[in-house]
């Protein structure tokens, strides 16, 4: 049971709340239980930078410096993470001087990356450079007990890749469009979903189970295809596991939410925030655990909605700690009693932030 | 509608007959100023506040008050880079303004302080500005010298130990939520629309302050009043080469030393190292590292020099740093903490001097009348500090 704090002293602290968000130069530790046998570690995730090329050696400054603030403040981070997650869409337009541009910026970073394909590094040359520069877009590894699998997630039919465009430059302009109805779902595909099959065989169904994917491997919005289209079928293929957390980048929102086994957690961008549309912040039916939705993020604060998450995954499901410029931080919590992730601060109904009306 | 608001000006005007404590209206381009509803405003116990704002008495040689580093002549700063305490004690930041101060939602450059209250209270006990060892000199003084046992008496009730720092910094708030300005050139043009009130230059200037230039970001104009500031903290690049490349060392030396009981506000003022992690040592948000509060701009051709740590001399100054992105040349290189809203702006230098103009709209009328003033009042604390 916390104190409750007044405004004053509120102030003072600047919003650093919990034990765990007033040490923000710790990553919370990641230690399972004592009776696992299992090394704690923690590790980081910087997740859509779309890194914009102008011409020649000029690039969008906001995106730019977004991706060099978060690789200078993950420096910080001690102890240092034992591995750094990327999660897509380093790339606007997947021009190779985008995602050299950016790699060049990630190479600033102090540790082991791994990468997820994002659409925006995709969809102009079919992710030919992004695999040149950063190997396979989907493998799995195991770090200290845990099961992480890498999933390319963004993939969608022959048809719409191969057939509809004139070219692959207007292939990549529709597919970076957000409301674009000539747009297309994004799949894992029949052959990935074999791959998948064959690599979960081999793992234990107790050992906790880490998928990284750019899109939310669960359906939320189609008209912004915050979606995936054979979600079901790769949830059912994790469903044996008894504990298993999604991370994706992609909509650079905050959500969570939980489908049976599998907890689904969202990670910021470094770049700018999506609002959250009317319609799904209102269908629950699309989202049934997104129980306190962001507030439309503000434009005349560029990193409003942007910010640090610190992902504990000492109990084999994730807590997320969120730590957000200028605005007061929070924790998502895995409640085992209520089987989902909760917003521990927020939960309470008398304790929500009403959505605001701006015109 | 009309008929309406003119009652309401009746009763107004009625209440302040019935002798009610004096509350200045907000003057053009504020909003009214925000009293906290547990030390409200009344004449004897602003006087009381004033006179112990001026009270050399209250620091360890006799020598320094509040009003040393906050001049009424210089528009309630000292006109020094750093602010001196006592024995010419430097510290590291530049003595920001109070004027206006009433309206911000946190004090000091950090924000460390959520209220007037609580920051009155600190300048007392820092070693390099009153040098105070506690309070309890303050105390002393305060319940023992009759004139303020009077005072205090007349005004809280209280009297001998009753008298505690509370009371003396509510005094002081109290004091310091008179000094509000608005009125100023701008205000009469842009909220009185009197076309006349700034000149063609500060016109033009006003354009690139909202549009090109990007400074109304974050010093704030709104529809009814503008206090010139978000009240938000920005890594701008001020000061931050200085620990460029030891953030990490000086970030973690800073947390561990807050730990073992380290006191911020004398840690930030004593170690111009420390100095520079700004916003983060109050939050130890690393999103905060080296990122200081927005001040406000009203009065700002007279309160040179600029920045928190008061190292750039001139408003022209200021302008070319920002239109070099935040860089004194557009050759030094940007810091990675520094905030994506700070860019190059590739203004003329017609746009910059229009610019510096219309800052020069911002100096409330009271404070216009003593620009001669000011010149001789900054001439006297430099050669105070023996300085040409």
């Amino acid at each position: 049971m916390r104190r409750p704090i007044d405004r004053r002293e509120f102030l003072k602290r600047g919003g650093a709340l919990l034990a765990a968000g007033a040490l923000p130069m710790s990553l919370v530790e990641i230690a399972f239980g004592k009776d696992s046998g299992r090394e704690g570690f923690t590790f980081a995730y910087l997740s859509d930078s779309h890194i914009t090329h102008v011409r020649g050696r000029e690039f969008v400054r906001n995106w730019d410096r977004g991706l060099i603030q978060a690789v200078a403040e993950a420096n910080l981070l001690d102890p240092r993470p034992d591995f750094i997650m990327y999660g897509g869409d380093i790339a606007q337009l997947g021009k190779r001087e985008e995602i050299d541009h950016g790699l060049e910026i990630l190479s600033g970073l102090r540790g082991e990356v791994r990468y997820v394909m994002g659409e925006h590094d995709y969809y102009l040359d079919l992710g030919e450079h992004w695999r040149r520069r950063l190997g396979p877009d989907h493998y799995s590894f195991r770090h200290k007990g845990v099961q992480f699998i890498v999933l390319n997630s963004i993939l969608t039919d022959d048809d719409w890749t191969h057939r509809r465009w004139p070219s692959a430059a207007e292939r990549m302009h529709q597919m970076a469009r957000l409301d674009n109805p000539q747009g297309s779902p994004f799949m894992v595909g029949e052959a990935q979903r074999a791959w998948l099959r064959g690599e979960l065989e081999k793992v234990d169904t107790d050992t906790p189970l880490v998928v990284f994917s750019h899109s939310p491997l669960q359906k939320i919005y189609k008209g912004w295809n915050f979606w995936t289209d054979d979600a079901e079928q790769v949830q059912a293929l994790l469903k044996p596991f008894r504990k298993v957390t999604v991370l994706y980048g992609h909509v650079h929102q905050i959500q969570y939410n939980q489908i049976g086994n599998i907890s689904f957690h969202s990670v910021m961008a470094t770049a700018w925030p999506w609002p959250y549309p009317q319609s799904f912040v209102q269908s629950p039916s699309h989202l049934p655990k997104l129980t306190v939705p962001m507030d439309r993020a503000n434009p005349f604060f560029e990193r409003d909605g942007t910010g640090w998450q610190f992902i504990d995954l000492h109990t084999g499901n994730a807590d997320v700690h969120y730590l957000l410029p200028d605005n007061r931080n929070r924790v998502v919590a895995y409640d085992t009693a209520a089987g989902h992730p909760v917003d521990r601060e927020y939960q309470d109904p008398k304790r929500r932030i009403p959505p605001q009306t701006r015109y | 509608m009309a008929k309406r608001s003119r009652g309401l000006g009746v009763a107004c005007a009625l209440l302040f007959a019935g002798g009610v404590p004096r509350l200045p209206a907000a003057p053009l381009g504020l909003p009214p100023v925000p009293i906290p509803s547990d030390n409200p405003q009344s004449a004897a116990k602003i006087a009381l506040g004033d006179r112990l704002f001026h009270d050399k008495r209250f620091s360890s040689t006799g020598r320094v008050a509040c009003a040393n580093c906050h001049k009424a002549e210089l528009v309630f700063t000292d006109g020094l880079k750093v602010s001196e305490g006592i024995h010419k004690l430097k510290g590291t930041r530049n003595a920001p303004t109070v004027v206006n101060a009433a309206y911000m939602k946190t004090l000091f450059w950090d924000g460390r302080e959520p209220d007037l209250e609580g920051q009155s209270q600190q300048p007392f006990v820092n070693p390099v500005e009153m040098g105070l060892k506690n309070h309890d000199p303050i105390l002393k003084i305060v319940r023992t010298d009759p004139k303020y046992a009077a005072a205090f008496r007349r005004v809280f009730g209280k009297s001998g130990a009753g008298i505690t720092m509370t009371e003396v910094a509510r005094a002081i708030a109290s004091f310091e939520r008179t000094l509000v300005s608005g009125d100023s050139p701008f205000d009469r043009y842009y909220f009185a629309g009197d076309r006349r009130a700034m000149t063609a230059a500060q016109i033009r200037g006003f354009e690139v302050f909202v549009n090109q230039g990007r400074c109304v970001s974050c010093h704030t104009i709104e529809q009814t009043q503008a206090l010139f500031t978000d009240n938000r903290f920005h890594n701008i690049g001020v000061g931050f080469k200085r620990i460029r490349g030891r953030e990490n060392r000086l970030a973690r030396q800073f947390i561990a030393a807050k730990r073992g009981g380290a006191n911020v506000d004398v840690t930030v003022l004593t170690q111009k190292d420390m100095s520079e992690m700004g916003r983060f040592a109050v939050t130890e948000n690393l999103t905060q590292i080296g990122a200081f509060k927005t001040p406000t701009l009203r009065n700002v051709a007279l309160t040179a020099p600029y920045m928190h740590d008061g190292s750039l001399e001139t408003l022209a100054d200021v302008v070319d740093f920002y239109n070099n992105g935040g860089r004194l040349r557009k050759t030094d290189p940007v810091d990675d903490f520094q905030s994506g809203g700070i860019r190059p702006l590739n203004l003329t230098k017609r746009q910059k001097a229009d610019l510096v103009a219309f800052l020069k709209a911002l100096t409330s009328p009271q404070y216009a009348r003593r620009g001669g003033q000011r010149t001789a009042a900054v001439g006297a604390a430099r050669r105070e500090r023996g300085q040409p």
